[in-house]
């Protein structure tokens, strides 16, 4: 398991930022159904509605706790993924002091002084799988293997009830390689 | 019914019309003008009824607001006399949730044209199962002979005092433009092609309209100097003309022009398939796509309409 | 003969547990009630219902209608309801404004039907992807002239599922009209959702005619000591007349000064006469509170989460939530506000200061508002602040 799971008096809060058509959508409905059904977890996913979501981009909000979740939305990430240089840039300031930053690093180039940063060429690896439209997933298994905010087992029942089943075995084969790297690799 | 015949006198007096049972007759007096054309209407309804060989808990008559509006009311049926505008949506969702009811409109031209115009076309186009009988006066005849989107051009009324000029639609035209699959137009003195009609268009699959000229002579017809409703309907007699085939882009009506014909007939009646929301097939036979399942519909949206 | 003769119970509840959109679960909790027949008109941030029950209603046997308008949507609905039908619509603030009007025909043919409003920034347009709370006294005050209605507010998907069902069942029991005011933040949340079985749904069926038609005169506005009258649905043979005009018990026209007051007021009085049967309410640290939040919809879980805070300061602080917009808990209120423990009342809701302006009528103790336009929630920390103040 990760060294501690991201978390603030209790509450883990994860946005997941990217541009339509990479998926972070769904990413944040597995991340949020596996906590809440398959892990004993509470927790609420909201997408932005917003006239922030013109333009492209597109975020997944997802609150986690052992706790009844009241208020639902996402204020300071503990745990922020950066998919695209806008997103990064938008939302680095927000992550809290501490909290864990993912990046696709052939996609976001981070500022100079960041450190304590996670990449992950999530897309190349998708390719590498065939399909670039996995790479959500390949960015799930890998927070999920970083973060232990949720187990492995809720995630794969997630995306085993969530996916259509034609294309379960790409998407748990996409998590695993994410997942599997996170756990080789501790630090970036 | 009818009493006993005395015996000194063989004469059967008869106390009930064959109609009545088809009419909510406690509800006599009615509340229509004197020369006014909706009885004749009703009448024409009623009796089609009668003919159409279906129970009378079969049909349903819903209206919406104005002297046709009150049509409803008269009729022993099931009757909904509604907003104004809004008859046709709501005979929408009786007939949709109880396709083996046979429903019929009754409202004005002002009623369904202009404030249910929208709903008239709509309801035509998807073709609903509906008889809409259009009981075009010319005018908002309750309120005091207002005009309305079927006044004639250069025609009086409250609200047009130097005379209306906006071209008035031709119903049967519209009717026609936007996918009814009956349409009629006659007058209350063509009482038995009217009745006909709607005998049609109850038995029409499919969305049939009736435009039935009718007169008012409170509202319409004293300020446009016709006399009273039997000039009026002397009127019709001179100048109608029957023409199922007619051109429909023009036979617009112009009622102050003496020379101009009143083109009436059963113009369309084509088949088309009447409205039937899809039923999802049952669920043994057919794999539906789950809804909870990832797909571009349901989770993948990336941006959703900034909404209206 | 109606539209759910083939329906098959096992594809119309789906029984379990689902992380769910809320406005997912408010049409699964439609669904789970029974629904026949839904026309609505697309509108964010309520789309997702209508879109939902596009695909599901129709697999199980009911009528799925997208209309030309709001106005044509609600008429269509009633028209369904005449027939027998569980009947639904949902849309926000520019399509419930449109409603008004056939809301008050519902209200005076007392023919069932449930109306969603997911609420957003408004006025007008206003902002139709975020949330608002201003539709309060709309569901209230809408339609013109004096009624009655009953509207409850969700703050979670799974209460999305468990009022639409409830919904429908005060609008057969009452013969309303019942609003469910969603706001667009609980209609766009996705949370867990506990579907149960057939059996732990409640239905509460319309009261029915007691004697066969023709049988004697069937009277369909003649009410029981309830104040409601038994319904007879269209094809059925009774020969109903429902108009909008005020009417006597026959269902004919009285247009009359003395018929208009039994009528308006048999309406009215129907609804307060069973307002304790449909009042709810949760509370929340309210045995010792002295200073109690009252708040709804999404607001309510800012306040929650405020209350417990301010908890952790040692203040004395509890929640009102109110389930039940309308009628409005007046005796939650005013046990509250006469219970001599309590000190004060604070409003937090995203609009102006509606259910505010009910506190205040309820009570002389002081009443705190915290106000937003709409847009955002309204955070737990400027709910605390106010607590502490």
């Amino acid at each position: 398991m990760a060294a501690s799971v991201p978390m603030t008096n209790g509450v883990t809060q994860v946005r997941i930022a990217g541009f339509g058509g990479q998926g972070v959508i769904l990413t944040g409905m597995l991340l949020g159904k596996a906590a809440s059904l398959y892990d004993g977890k509470e927790a609420v996913f909201t997408q932005s509605y917003g006239p922030e979501a013109r333009g492209g981009a597109s975020s997944a909000d997802v609150v986690i706790s052992s706790d009844p979740v009241d208020y639902p939305l996402v204020t300071n990430p503990d745990i922020l993924v950066a998919l695209f240089q806008e997103a990064y840039v938008r939302f680095r300031p927000l992550l809290r002091e501490g909290g864990m930053l993912i990046v696709d690093d052939e996609l976001v180039h981070p500022d100079a002084g960041e450190t304590g940063m996670h990449a992950i060429p999530a897309t190349r690896m998708a390719e590498a799988l065939g399909r670039r439209i996995v790479a959500n997933v390949v960015v799930f298994g890998y927070l999920v293997g970083k973060t232990g905010v949720i187990s492995r087992d809720a995630a794969i029942k997630a995306i085993e009830s969530t996916v259509k089943p034609k294309t379960y075995q790409l998407n748990l084969d996409a998590f695993s390689a994410g997942y599997e790297r996170a756990r080789g690799d501790r630090v970036s | 019914m009818t009493t006993a015949a005395s015996a000194s006198n063989p004469t059967r007096i008869v106390e009930t019309h064959p109609i009545d049972k088809v009419l909510r007759a406690d509800r006599f007096p009615h509340i229509l003008c004197p020369a006014c054309g909706i009885g004749s209407i009703i009448h024409c309804y009623v009796q089609a009824i009668i003919e159409s060989g279906i129970p009378l808990n079969q049909h349903v008559c819903v209206s919406g607001i104005g002297c046709s509006g009150r049509a409803a009311g008269y009729i022993n049926v099931d009757s909904y006399h509604t907003t104004h505008g809004r008859a046709v949506p709501f005979a929408l969702g009786i007939a949709v949730y109880r396709p083996d009811l046979h429903v019929t409109v009754i409202s004005g031209d002002g009623d369904l044209t202009s404030i249910g115009g929208n709903h008239l076309i709509h309801a035509a186009r998807r073709n609903v199962n509906l008889t809409v009988i259009c009981i075009n006066n010319f005018n908002y005849g309750m309120t005091g002979g207002q005009a309305g989107p079927t006044t004639p051009l250069s025609a009086k009324s409250s609200t047009t005092p130097f005379g209306s000029w906006e071209r008035p639609f031709n119903l049967p035209h519209l009717a026609h433009a936007v996918g009814a699959s009956f349409v009629a137009r006659w007058t209350v003195l063509h009482i038995r092609q009217l009745k006909e009609a709607v005998l049609r268009g109850i038995h029409k699959e499919g969305f049939a309209f009736i435009e039935v000229l009718s007169p008012c002579p409170t509202g319409f017809g004293r300020p446009n100097d016709i006399g009273d409703g039997l000039e009026e309907m002397r009127r019709y007699r001179r100048r109608c003309h029957v023409d199922d085939n007619a051109y429909l882009p023009e036979i617009d009506i112009d009622l102050t022009n003496d020379e101009s014909p009143i083109v009436v007939g059963n113009f369309v009646d084509v088949d088309r398939p009447p409205f039937h929301p899809a039923l999802g097939e049952p669920a043994s036979t057919t794999a539906k796509p789950d809804p909870d399942r990832a797909d571009a519909r349901t989770q993948s949206r990336e941006s959703i309409s900034n909404g209206r | 003969m109606g539209a759910d003769a083939k329906v098959a119970g096992s594809t119309r509840l789906m029984v379990g547990e689902h992380f769910m959109l809320g406005d997912h679960a408010c049409a699964e909790g439609a669904l789970a009630a029974g629904l026949d027949f839904f026309a609505g008109y697309p509108i964010t941030p309520s789309t997702e219902i209508c879109e939902r029950l596009a695909h599901r209603l129709p697999q199980v046997g009911g009528r799925f209608v997208q209309m030309e308008d709001e106005l044509g949507s609600i008429a269509a609905i009633l028209g369904a309801s005449a027939a027998g039908a569980r009947s639904l619509t949902a849309t926000s603030g520019p399509g419930f404004s449109l409603m008004m009007e056939n809301i008050g025909l519902a209200v005076m043919m007392e023919i069932p039907c449930v109306i969603v409003d997911v609420m957003r920034g408004s006025p007008s347009t206003g902002l139709p992807t975020l949330v608002g709370q201003g539709d309060v006294f709309q569901a209230r005050w809408g339609s013109h002239g004096d009624y009655s209605i009953v509207a409850f507010s969700p703050s979670s998907p799974q209460e999305c599922f468990d009022l639409t069902i409830r919904a429908f069942n005060v609008a057969d029991q009452l013969r309303i009209p019942v609003f469910l005011l969603m706001d667009e933040t609980i209609g766009h949340m996705t949370e867990r959702v506990v579907i149960p079985p057939a059996a732990q749904i409640p239905r509460t069926p319309r009261k029915r005619p007691t004697h066969a038609p023709g049988e004697k005169l069937f009277l369909p506005f003649k009410a029981d000591s309830d104040l409601i009258p038994p319904m007879a649905h269209a094809g059925e043979g009774y020969n109903v007349h429902f108009t909008g005009l005020t009417h006597d018990e026959r269902g004919y026209p009285a247009l009359n000064a003395q018929a208009h007051e039994e009528l308006v007021m048999r309406l009215s009085q129907k609804v307060s006469a069973h307002a304790s049967e449909v009042t709810l309410v949760e509370e929340v640290n309210l045995e010792d509170a002295e200073v109690v939040v009252v708040a709804f919809g999404c607001t309510a879980r800012s306040a929650r989460r405020a209350v417990n805070l301010a908890r952790q300061r040692g203040i004395k602080a509890g929640l009102l939530r109110v389930i039940t917009l309308w009628p409005f808990p007046e005796e939650q209120v005013r046990r509250l506000a006469g219970s001599g423990r309590v000190k004060r009342f604070i409003v937090p809701e995203i609009n102006l200061g509606q259910v505010c302006r009910e506190v205040e009528r309820l009570t002389s103790l002081p009443v705190d508002r915290i106000n937003r336009a709409g847009g955002a929630m309204i955070s737990p920390q400027s709910i605390v602040e106010v607590i502490a103040a």
